[in-house]
């Protein structure tokens, strides 16, 4: 039963908040429930920013995640800090090791620590590292299907969808490369 | 159907124009904003106004001249905002002046937070403005349910001639979920033949006003007002049952809230607890009926907030002395987990205090 | 036999509330014949706002609506965003629009909103009974300042055609009197005026008019009309501070 709660946490201007929406609509896509929560206030402006995920195949009752993720993807040092306890056991935590180099304490979570920025940068867009974060969930996570990432695309980018679809998953790919799965990409539409 | 992914202000934003809202008069503040901003950018569009007002003051009473000549208006702003509103809430109930006034709830009292709250139990269900009035208050749960609550509002302010609160908090607002608007039917708006137009030269002027010198007459108008609320209790009561037939404790919560105590009653039934939860939809009018008709099973009924504790008035009202009516709350924009509604509720089901 | 005067139909037939020698009732006639005379009474909206002014809608001949404190301009927003083809006036005291309804006037007065706005400047507060008004001149005894405004702890009366000329969205501002049949007459014309500015789309008018109070004040009427033309004439001088060219065109 598909019950994910993810956390995704980073920069303001990382991108962390359309990384979740697009996790968010591609679940919507494959028909399942779905939530998104951003933390909004002063905090958007520079300093953290953080969204709730929440995809279920039941319909979502809270829709922050704060004590229960079951993934957190986490683009920065300061997030690390923040939500490295909100993982329940037995979860996953998704690193940018570009920007942390601190090691991940839980001993009961997985850790996937991924080069986000420098992946980005060999896609040729160094502020795709979210992109690369979330080709690395999905590979690990299995709940989504690839076209509903790619129609998600469309959906949250709007007409910019296009020009940045091959770059996207060009970076999705590299992001799964870099968690050792292989995924079936399809060819850019 | 077609699903699309929208804020829960966005949808309230988009839903108020497929509820043929033509005006909005509002000033700024979080947690709302987007409402405004979608209204700016697409009100225009359909050959309808925004406007920024200087205040909230300034908004309510273009809203008062909007309704006064005969056009769907509405406004949205946050707690302290809705503060500063009261005076002309109470005119647009008195004049009985059709329009829509959305609360984002934040966190209170004084400036207070912009995190979600909903301490604005009171301020939406009492008012905070002078004389008797009652405004009917929506609540809706989800972003779908904004939607379909904010074209009933419209509907139910034309239907009765009263302003109509839409009581949302900034949970609801910010999030995204899943909504359509394919099946929004609308029904034909009444006749307002009270609307001010200009006499044309043909009739006698109208006059739209509340001023009564006369105690006697206003005593009068005052009955036929409550009158009119009355009909609106009698006829108008929403709330949502889930699970409430063999539930030997009952959450009682609204808004957002509700998908959180929902979450509480389905561990406590995957535990072998049997809860359940009653979810009024109207605020004002109170559904007291679901509280007076639970079983006999029923033990306690447990009502949670995010306040220190305003609605549990009305169940406590509702349930009248027959059940213990115990309470949990969280403020100031805390938001209470599912887990701690279920250490609450097996606190009170193994007798612990309440 | 000619007749050389009759009721306008700008006015109802209603017996005015007003103390001897007030001159609300001769402002309210000049709003009625303006409108009469223009031919807008059948397309006109009024604002009544709190005051002794409150019920001019029993005396006006138009559709129209009754204001909160200070909140005229709003509400004439607001009906004239949805009907900008109507003719939409408020009638507002001084202790309304310079007092309680500073923020609403200044800002639809900034925002250029198509309307015509009477503001009738009486140096007093006449419905609560004589207490002092931003407008109250120096020295002038009022049941709050019963020694007289004092300008140190109540600062100098407000000079709101001034202020409101200054802001681009105000195409005329002009302050009339009624304290003389010619004074009057030129009352009329600027009513007239303002309301010709709003029919041409112009953006907002305003015409301030200098009254009196003879109950608030202690005065007979003609006391109160000679304390008028001595005292407040000098300090509110009379004639156009903006010019309708100066407004924005349609």
């Amino acid at each position: 039963m598909c019950n994910e709660r993810v956390l995704c946490a980073g920069f303001g201007g990382q991108g962390v908040m359309s990384l979740g929406q697009l996790l968010t609509y591609a679940g919507m896509l494959d028909g399942k429930h779905v939530t998104w929560m951003p933390s909004y206030g002063p905090e958007m402006r520079g300093g953290t920013a953080y969204c709730s995920v929440v995809v279920s195949d039941n319909p979502v009752g809270s829709p922050i995640v704060t004590t229960n993720a079951t993934c957190a993807i986490i683009l920065n040092l300061p997030s690390l800090e923040k939500f490295e306890k909100s993982v329940v056991s037995g979860g996953a935590i998704f690193v940018n090791s570009s920007l942390i180099q601190k090691k991940v304490n839980r001993k009961d979570v997985r850790v996937y620590a991924i080069p986000a920025n420098e992946l980005a940068a060999v896609c040729g867009n160094p502020k795709a590292a979210n992109m690369v974060m979330l080709g690395a969930y999905l590979a690990v996570s299995k709940e989504f299907s690839l076209e509903s990432v790619i129609e998600a695309f469309k959906k949250v980018f709007g007409e910019k969808a296009g020009r940045m679809l091959d770059l996207n998953i060009r970076a999705l790919k590299e992001g799964a490369a870099a968690v050792n799965a292989t995924i079936e990409l399809p060819k850019a539409a | 159907m077609t699903m699309t992914l929208m804020k829960g202000n966005e949808a309230l934003a988009l839903a108020a124009i497929r509820g043929g809202c033509t005006h909005f008069f509002g000033y700024p503040i979080t947690p709302q904003n987007e409402i405004p901003e979608f209204l700016a950018r697409e009100l225009p569009k359909i050959g309808g106004v925004f406007i920024q007002a200087e205040s909230e003051i300034g908004a309510v009473n273009m809203l008062y001249g909007a309704a006064a000549v005969g056009c769907r208006v509405m406004t949205s702003s946050s707690s302290p905002g809705l503060a500063l509103m009261q005076e002309g809430i109470s005119l647009l109930a008195a004049a009985e002046m059709p329009c829509v006034i959305v609360n984002v709830m934040r966190g209170g009292p004084g400036i207070g937070g912009i995190q979600p709250s909903q301490a604005d139990y009171f301020q939406m269900t009492r008012g905070g403005g002078n004389g008797d009035y009652r405004v009917p208050a929506l609540a809706p749960a989800t972003v779908q349910e904004s939607v379909s609550m904010m074209v009933q509002a419209f509907e139910m302010a034309d239907c009765y001639r009263t302003p109509v609160f839409i009581v949302s908090d900034g949970m609801l607002g910010q999030m995204m979920e899943p909504v359509e608007f394919d099946n929004i039917e609308l029904k034909e708006p009444p006749e307002k033949e009270w609307k001010l137009t200009g006499h044309g030269n043909v009739r006698k002027p109208k006059t739209i006003k509340t001023l009564m010198l006369d105690p006697a007459r206003l005593e009068a108008r005052n009955f036929e007002l409550q009158e009119k609320f009355q009909k609106i209790a009698a006829a108008e009561c929403s709330w949502e049952e889930y699970l409430i037939d063999d539930a030997v404790l009952v959450f009682t919560a609204y808004g957002s809230t509700a998908r959180i105590a929902r979450n509480a009653v389905d561990q406590l039934r995957e535990e072998g607890f049997a809860a359940g939860l009653i979810r009024p939809r109207t605020l004002w009018p109170f559904p007291d009926k679901p509280f007076q008709q639970l079983a006999s099973r029923c033990q306690t009924v447990l009502c949670v907030e995010m306040s220190c504790g305003q609605m549990v008035d009305d169940v406590r009202l509702a349930v009248n002395g027959k059940l213990p009516v115990a309470f949990y709350g969280r403020c100031g924009g805390m938001i209470p987990s599912p887990e701690e509604l279920v250490a609450k509720a097996k606190n009170i089901m193994k007798g612990g205090r309440q | 036999m000619s007749v050389v005067f009759s009721r306008t139909k700008g006015l109802t037939e209603a017996e005015t509330h007003y103390c001897p020698g007030c001159t609300h009732g001769i402002a309210h006639r000049l709003v009625g014949e303006a409108l009469e005379e223009l031919d807008l009474l059948g397309n006109t909206i009024g604002c009544s706002a709190v005051g002794c002014s409150i019920l001019s809608y029993n005396y006006i001949n138009v559709d129209m609506i009754e204001c909160l404190h200070g909140r005229a301009p709003a509400v004439a927003t607001g009906i004239k965003r949805v009907r900008p083809d109507s003719i939409v006036f408020t009638y507002q005291g001084d202790g309304d629009l310079a007092s309680i309804g500073t923020a609403e006037i200044v800002h639809a007065a900034h925002r250029g909103e198509n309307i015509t706005v009477v503001f009738v400047n009486n140096a007093i507060y006449g419905m609560t009974g004589g207490q002092m008004a931003p407008t109250t001149l120096a020295g002038q005894k009022v049941t709050t300042a019963p020694a007289g405004r004092n300008p140190v702890i109540n600062g100098m009366p407000l000079k709101v055609s001034e202020m409101l000329a200054q802001i681009p969205g105000a195409a005329y501002v002009e302050r009339v009197s009624l304290h003389s049949p010619k004074e009057i007459r030129k009352a009329k014309r600027a009513i007239k005026k303002g309301l010709t500015c709003q029919v041409e789309k112009r953006g907002f008018s305003l015409i301030e008019v200098l009254s009196t109070c003879p109950t608030g004040w202690g005065l007979s009427p003609v006391d109160a009309v000679a304390w008028l033309e001595a005292n407040m004439v000098p300090y509110y001088p009379l004639g156009v501070l903006k010019a309708p060219e100066g407004g924005k065109n349609v």
